[in-house]
């Protein structure tokens, strides 16, 4: 188990339980997290699970790969930041994560 | 009436289906096999729907019997599958209105002002129509169609204006490189110096911009300005700061996203964006009109392409007894019914 947070544009946030090997954006679904469409369903073909990873975790989570930088251009107001949460797998590593969702996935 | 549609074909059919995705396919086969003859209508250029659109090169693994297949490898082996029901399909046309005629058949209009006549209606519309991201930009709504475009169907309209396309792929480098010799200007804005699209596009686009014909920007548009009908000018964020730049046309290319559209306008009882069906004939409020695929919903429903093929299975029986209510229907294996191996053209 790891525990996301997920920081909403209004400043509200969640704090969610998630099995390791889940993707961030998996976790969010199973909450119902508000803001993480996930039109696709994960397969990195939408860009509306978008989120912005706090600088203090931006270390842990890594660099998108390239289809990830190529699908992020179909987002929204993206920052150094941005990260799609359906490719970030959680593990005990970046267990405390913290995630800001963006005011619109489009 | 417009004039497009005084000019159009009218075509009588037995079944129209809405959506050339995966299920929409599969219907055709089933239906086929029970003799209907279908017309396929969908909003993309292609079939495939999602699979085609969204994940053309990913594995899917839980198509029964084939362990691991392409979005691109399923929709071309359902094409060859259906082939010998000779599917008519109508791409890049969406059907907007759907109205019920005196003699019980359907009256289909699409958005290219073609006309179907028909007994049957088949949605397999998966998520709905794929239509263009529209950027959540304070008032962008009231700019739609006068001064943001997410096409361009006459090149000529945007002589003479300042031109901002956004984007990186294909439809952001295709039309900055057709819009440049019309323009007053043209502004490429892309959030980073890197492009997907086709490297020859990139390489000409960057060499107009070396001439000075085309500006490229990177970074984002953060705002409008206009006077709520037209644009004069928007906002570009850069990694140094933000300037207003003089625009009165701007073409955002942020993909595809799938809305549930003219379906929720047709009378049928809807819940949650999706048509809720029954689990025998997977047919809709309206008599006659079937929706199968990810577009349905009824207790237990999973959204998984097995579950259409199913639904697909299903609701062709019913949809038989509809066109030929007279016609005894002689449940029939592939495997063994000669009747049905003619119709497949392999005896």
């Amino acid at each position: 188990m790891a525990k996301i947070t997920f920081i909403q544009p209004d400043g509200s946030s969640q704090t969610v339980d998630a099995d390791i090997g889940l993707t961030v954006m998996e976790a969010a679904k199973l909450n119902n997290v508000e803001g993480i469409e996930a039109e696709c369903g994960g397969a990195c073909a939408c860009a509306t699970c978008h989120v912005y990873v706090d600088d203090a975790w931006r270390a842990a989570t890594g660099k998108p790969s390239d289809m990830e930088e190529d699908m992020l251009d179909f987002a929204f107001d993206v920052r150094e930041s941005s990260r799609l949460s359906c490719q970030m797998k959680i593990t005990a590593a970046i267990d405390g994560l913290v995630v800001r969702v963006p005011a619109k996935q489009f | 009436m417009t004039a497009a549609n005084e000019n159009a074909e009218l075509i009588e059919t037995d079944v129209v289906i809405i959506g050339a995705g995966p299920c929409g396919l599969f219907a055709v086969f089933e239906l086929g096999l029970l003799d209907l003859k279908c017309h396929v209508v969908d909003i993309l250029g292609r079939a495939g729907g999602q699979c085609a659109e969204l994940y053309p090169e990913k594995p899917i693994y839980d198509v029964p019997a084939l362990p691991v297949v392409t979005g691109q490898e399923l929709t071309d082996r359902l094409m060859e599958q259906i082939k010998p029901f000779g599917p008519e399909f109508h791409f890049d046309e969406r059907i907007d209105e759907l109205t019920r005629e005196a003699d019980g058949r359907f009256r289909l209009v699409s958005d290219q002002g073609t006309v179907f006549l028909t007994k049957v209606v088949v949605i397999a519309a998966g998520g709905g129509s794929f239509t263009p991201k529209r950027p959540p930009l304070d008032g962008i709504e009231n700019y739609e169609g006068s001064s943001v475009f997410y096409s361009v169907r006459k090149i000529e309209s945007m002589r003479g204006r300042d031109v901002v396309v956004i984007g990186g792929g294909d439809s952001a480098l295709d039309w900055t490189l057709s819009l440049q010799p019309v323009a007053k200007s043209l502004t490429l804005i892309h959030r980073r110096d890197e492009f997907r699209a086709a490297p020859h596009s990139v390489e000409k686009m960057r060499a107009l911009v070396a001439e000075g014909k085309v500006r490229l920007a990177i970074g984002q548009v953060t705002a409008l300005q206009g006077d709520g009908k037209n644009l004069q000018s928007v906002t570009l964020k850069t990694g140094t700061g933000e300037e207003t730049l003089p625009c009165d046309a701007m073409l955002p290319f942020f993909g595809l996203t799938m809305k549930l559209g003219p379906v929720a306008n047709w009378g049928l009882n809807l819940n949650e964006n999706l048509v809720p069906v029954d689990t025998e004939r997977f047919e809709t409020s309206e008599k006659g009109i079937f929706a199968i695929g990810d577009i349905n919903s009824y207790p237990g429903k999973l959204k998984l392409i097995l579950s259409g093929f199913h639904e697909a299975a299903l609701m062709a029986q019913a949809a038989s007894r509809i066109v030929n209510p007279d016609k005894k229907v002689l449940f029939q294996y592939t495997t063994s019914s000669s009747s049905l191996q003619k119709k497949l053209g392999v005896k």
